[in-house]
């Protein structure tokens, strides 16, 4: 129990423990003071009880106040709009695993919609109301996913409370340094001693933060320490350099391609390649040239390609790692790494003068068709060549495209990385248009949201036509609920045909009608209710 | 007066749910998706069509403008009332003006219910009225009286009894004795019509185990209950508000026959606490006028909500009469005249000194009174050691939380809402310290539920 404050005066403190102490042996062993022994023990020694019970109770006083916290800092963004506040309690009341399982039914996924507000709110600059932290801070605690966006959202005071609760302690380790504000651009002094005396964490916030800001600066800080820093630490300093990577990096990356750690070299080499006017670029298109070339003693042109005999040292050096995976060729190995790094500027010249799309069009001789493709791929990711990528991606609706081709769908969805979102959206809507949703799950995902008007024409086609084939709505379940959280809430208007059961035909799967009834029902009320939390969070135009 | 209906909050809906799951099911049919045909009149009736998994839509109509509290009607087989057709109706209603349009005329299928309600409402006065003196047999009654009377004298003696052996015997042994003794005695009252010391005997049989300190909490119950006893057998002898206590500790039911009063009454917070048997519901209200803070209790079997649900926030115009007994707070709502409306009025708070000389003061009226309802202003949630206090911003003075509010999540969200800087607080103080139960930020501010 707890006592606010100890009984008033001791003499009545010294009477109670007295009574305490006669009741736990008993009235027949002790004697309750002042009272006689015998029969009327116990009833004498319950009212002196009561009295002093009553007593204390009354007697109760406030106690001393411990010492307070620190007020959490002021949140300057402004309030939520009282609707969206109410969603927001909506949301992160349907919490995972609460759910019955099994079948969805035709209620919206809750859960799912929760990162896209906390995105819309973000974008608007809004404070997380304060009753709702707690919610949402045990939200990112089950959800490491939901956690950058959570925390931007729920402000300085969910981390001012995250330090007086261990379940939250999280909050802290992800973000490091925003206890303290990272320097600014002014304090040298300040920079100099965060980075020689930070803790990791911060160190490579400070780094991200400095790079963003003055890429030369950031090279230059980490230049200072490189001697002395730990292999590990080196790896991931070096990976920052990535953001606003520049011709100006060279020199320290080349100087790096000379490093200790075999993990440093390999990154300072893909670094370096990624910079198409790099000199161990240049070396990469010398050594790749000298393997593909032109074959014209066939009827046709034909690429024929001639994989490198030996992987000297100097091969090495630029990052070409010598030992092949178990299963693989080691001059296939060796090609594949050439190719990836040598910049993709240096085809059209050796190749005759032809274009992207007239050399991915060439037959390649004996076989090297796929190991050819494949590295080029990887090229035009890595140097973010849009002319390449779209020329390897080839026509969405060719036979091809669809089938097990030269490209796997990991690849071209890497690919569809380096276009732009309405050339990405536009392609994966052929694609589906031509080959159905059953492998179009992994390109959706690196479409923009929300889908633009032809893809969301597209795939909403596409599950039309998946129904009438009369399959059942679970095989198509990850597209889905693709849809549910990607497509423009502007066609909901449009599935509303969708939405009644059908007559069962004589070939469909038993009840299929109704489950994808369900399912659209599913689809369009989720697209409902994202324009209403659009709507409250002042979002225009769906 | 108009019977505009005020749109509730979704806050406000949710807490008429009878558990979480319905709260969940009900959130998730809260979007327009599902519903048609639905409307809402100016009366207070709510209505609309839930198409569920059969071909036939769920008619779902829900009538809140009813004096006596919200009623449902939904022809789906849910046996949880209200089911969660009718939340998520009431939550669309809430939320969304276009989804559930004001002011419509209700249609053919909810109509008839509707109107039978309103007529049943309207006889009802009349009825009440006629009823009271007429059918029942005053002196029957007061020989029943009598009899249970006589019942419960017999069992608070044998009572007396079993307590003086305890005494006599030592609370150490009772130890030992473990549960079941004090279940059998516990039976023994409710045999006796007493099912007040029923009760107190049970939380007698779990103390021995509830931890250090429990000879102090064995005896301080003991002495209690040993005092209720003497009460009850000496009734006559006291004076008749406090014999009146005494009865309605006892367990006798009484009456809430106190003068009615009418006000704005603030809901300040509901909250259910169940055992195997029973869910009780409290409700804090606060009159606006008269300054008074009323207890509305009421009881439901075991997972069934119980009746009436208000909206937290919203304040009623209504009239609340007070049931007999010194210091009680208890009270039972009557006729209520308009539909809950939204209001700045906040309850003026003290300090935590003030709220346990409160306490203190109140005992003289009602020894066996845990807790008394307080409103602490200027207070800010403490961390001490492995507990909470609520410290006085002003004073170097704190209230201790008790410790089950410390276990509940409400305590997060009123260090939330604090950050470190004065809230006020309403809640229950009393001798294990203070339950905080709603909190808000400043004058007229939104009431944040903690409970």
């Amino acid at each position: 129990m707890i006592r606010t404050s100890a009984p008033v005066e001791a003499p009545a403190a010294g009477a109670w423990e007295e009574l305490v102490t006669t009741a736990l042996l008993g009235t027949d062993r002790r004697t309750p003071p002042g009272v006689p022994a015998g029969r009327q023990a116990p009833a004498a020694l319950l009212d002196a009880a009561a009295v002093q019970t009553v007593r204390r109770r009354a007697g109760l006083r406030a106690a001393p106040a411990a010492e307070r916290p620190h007020p959490a800092p002021e949140d300057p963004r402004p309030q939520l709009p009282p609707a969206a506040a109410r969603r927001l309690t909506m949301l992160l009341a349907d919490r995972p695993g609460t759910a019955g399982g099994g079948r969805r039914g035709t209620a919206p996924d809750l859960m799912e919609l929760l990162p896209q507000w906390l995105a819309a709110a973000n974008a608007r600059g809004y404070a997380a109301p304060p009753q709702a932290l707690p919610a949402l801070l045990d939200a990112a605690r089950g959800r490491t996913d939901l956690r950058p966006a959570a925390l931007a959202f729920a402000g300085p005071r969910a981390l001012w409370l995250a330090r007086l609760n261990p379940d939250w302690r999280f909050a802290l380790r992800a973000a490091p340094g925003s206890g303290a504000a990272l320097p600014g651009p002014g304090e040298a002094e300040r920079i100099r001693e965060l980075w020689e005396e930070g803790l990791f964490a911060e160190r490579v916030a400070l780094l991200a933060a400095l790079r963003e800001r003055d890429p030369a600066a950031a090279r230059e800080l980490l230049a200072g320490t490189w001697a002395t820093e730990r292999a590990e630490d080196r790896l991931m300093f070096l990976d920052s350099l990535r953001a606003g990577l520049a011709p100006a990096d060279e020199p320290f990356l080349e100087q790096a391609l000379a490093d200790r750690s075999r993990n440093v070299r390999a990154t300072a080499a893909e670094l370096l390649s990624a910079l198409p006017g790099s000199a161990l670029a240049a070396r990469m298109a010398d050594r790749a040239a000298a393997c593909v070339a032109v074959d014209h003693t066939l009827g046709t042109p034909t690429i024929a390609v001639e994989a490198p005999h030996e992987c000297d040292a100097a091969m090495e050096r630029d990052g070409v790692v010598p030992k092949a995976p178990s299963g693989r060729g080691e001059r296939s190995w060796w090609l594949g790494q050439l190719l990836e790094a040598a910049p993709l500027g240096t085809w059209p010249a050796r190749l005759g003068g032809r274009t992207p799309e007239e050399i991915v069009a060439l037959p390649v001789a004996d076989g090297w068709q796929g190991e050819l493709h494949a590295a080029w791929c990887r090229a035009a990711v890595r140097q973010r060549d849009a002319r390449w990528a779209r020329a390897l991606l080839g026509a969405p609706a060719a036979p091809e495209a669809g089938g097990p081709g030269a490209v796997s769908l990991a690849e071209r969805a890497r690919l569809l990385g380096t276009l732009g979102a309405a050339e990405r959206a536009d392609w994966v809507a052929g694609f589906i248009s031509a080959h159905g949703l059953s492998e179009a799950f992994q390109l959706l995902g690196v479409c923009a949201v929300p889908w633009a008007a032809p893809l969301g024409r597209a795939v909403v086609d596409a599950l039309n036509i998946a129904r009438d084939a009369g399959s059942y709505p679970w095989s198509f379940s990850g597209v889905m609920g693709l849809a549910e959280r990607c497509l423009d809430p502007a066609e909901a208007s449009r599935l509303d045909g969708l939405l009644a059961v059908p007559d069962e035909a004589r070939d469909a799967s038993p009840g299929a009608g109704g489950y994808w009834a369900e399912a659209f029902q599913r689809l369009v009320t989720t697209l409902r209710l994202r324009a209403a939390m659009a709507e409250e969070l002042g979002v225009l135009g769906g | 007066m108009t019977q505009q209906g005020v749109r509730w909050t979704a806050d406000q809906v949710l807490a008429l749910a009878p558990d979480d799951a319905s709260r969940k099911a009900g959130s998730k049919l809260a979007t327009a998706g599902p519903w048609s045909a639905a409307g809402s009149s100016d009366e207070g009736a709510v209505w609309g069509l839930c198409k569920g998994s059969g071909k036939k839509p769920y008619q779902t109509v829900v009538d809140l403008g009813d004096a006596a509290g919200a009623a449902y009607k939904c022809s789906c087989p849910s046996r949880k009332f209200p089911c969660k057709h009718a939340l998520g109706l009431l939550l669309l209603w809430a939320g969304d003006e276009a989804a559930v349009p004001a002011g419509q005329e209700a249609p053919d299928w909810a109509e008839p219910w509707l109107a039978g309600r309103r007529q049943r409402a309207a006889a009802q006065p009349a009825g009440a009225a006629g009823g009271a003196g007429g059918t029942a047999d005053p002196e029957a009654a007061r020989r029943r009286a009598e009899r249970r009377a006589e019942r419960i004298t017999a069992g608070a003696t044998e009572l007396e009894q079993r307590l003086a052996d305890l005494l006599r015997g030592g609370l150490a042994a009772a130890e030992q004795a473990g549960y079941g003794l004090w279940e059998e005695t516990a039976a023994r009252m409710v045999d006796a019509q007493a099912p007040g010391l029923a009760a107190r005997v049970r939380e007698l049989g779990a103390i021995p185990s509830s931890g250090p300190g429990w000879p102090v909490r064995l005896l301080e119950e003991c002495a209690l209950l040993h005092l209720l006893d003497q009460g009850w057998l000496r009734r006559e002898r006291l004076p008749e508000a406090l014999a009146a206590t005494v009865r309605s500790r006892v367990g006798l039911p009484g009456a809430a026959d106190g003068p009615p009063v009418r006000d704005r009454w603030l809901v300040l917070a509901q909250y259910d606490t169940a055992d195997a048997r029973l869910t009780t519901r409290r409700i804090w209200l606060h009159g606006a006028d008269c300054g008074r803070t009323a207890l509305l209790l009421s009881y439901g079997a075991a997972g069934r909500a119980p009746e009436p649900a208000l909206p937290v926030g919203l304040a009623l115009d209504a009239e609340v009469a007070a049931y007999p007994g010194a210091g009680q707070p208890r009270a039972a709502l009557g006729e209520r005249f308009a539909p809950p409306a939204p209001t700045g009025a906040r309850p003026p708070g003290v300090t935590p000194a003030q709220a346990v000389a409160r306490y203190g003061e109140a005992l003289r009226e009602d020894p066996w009174l845990e807790s008394v309802p307080v409103t602490l202003r200027e207070v800010i949630p403490v961390p001490d050691g492995d507990s909470w206090q609520l410290a006085d911003a002003g004073s170097g003075s704190a209230l201790p939380l008790t410790a089950a509010a410390r276990a509940r999540p409400g305590l997060w969200r009123l260090v939330a809402l604090s950050g470190g800087a004065p809230v006020t607080v309403f809640g229950e103080c009393g001798h294990r310290g203070f339950t905080p139960l709603t909190a808000w930020r400043e004058e007229g501010g939104e009431l944040v539920t903690l409970c």
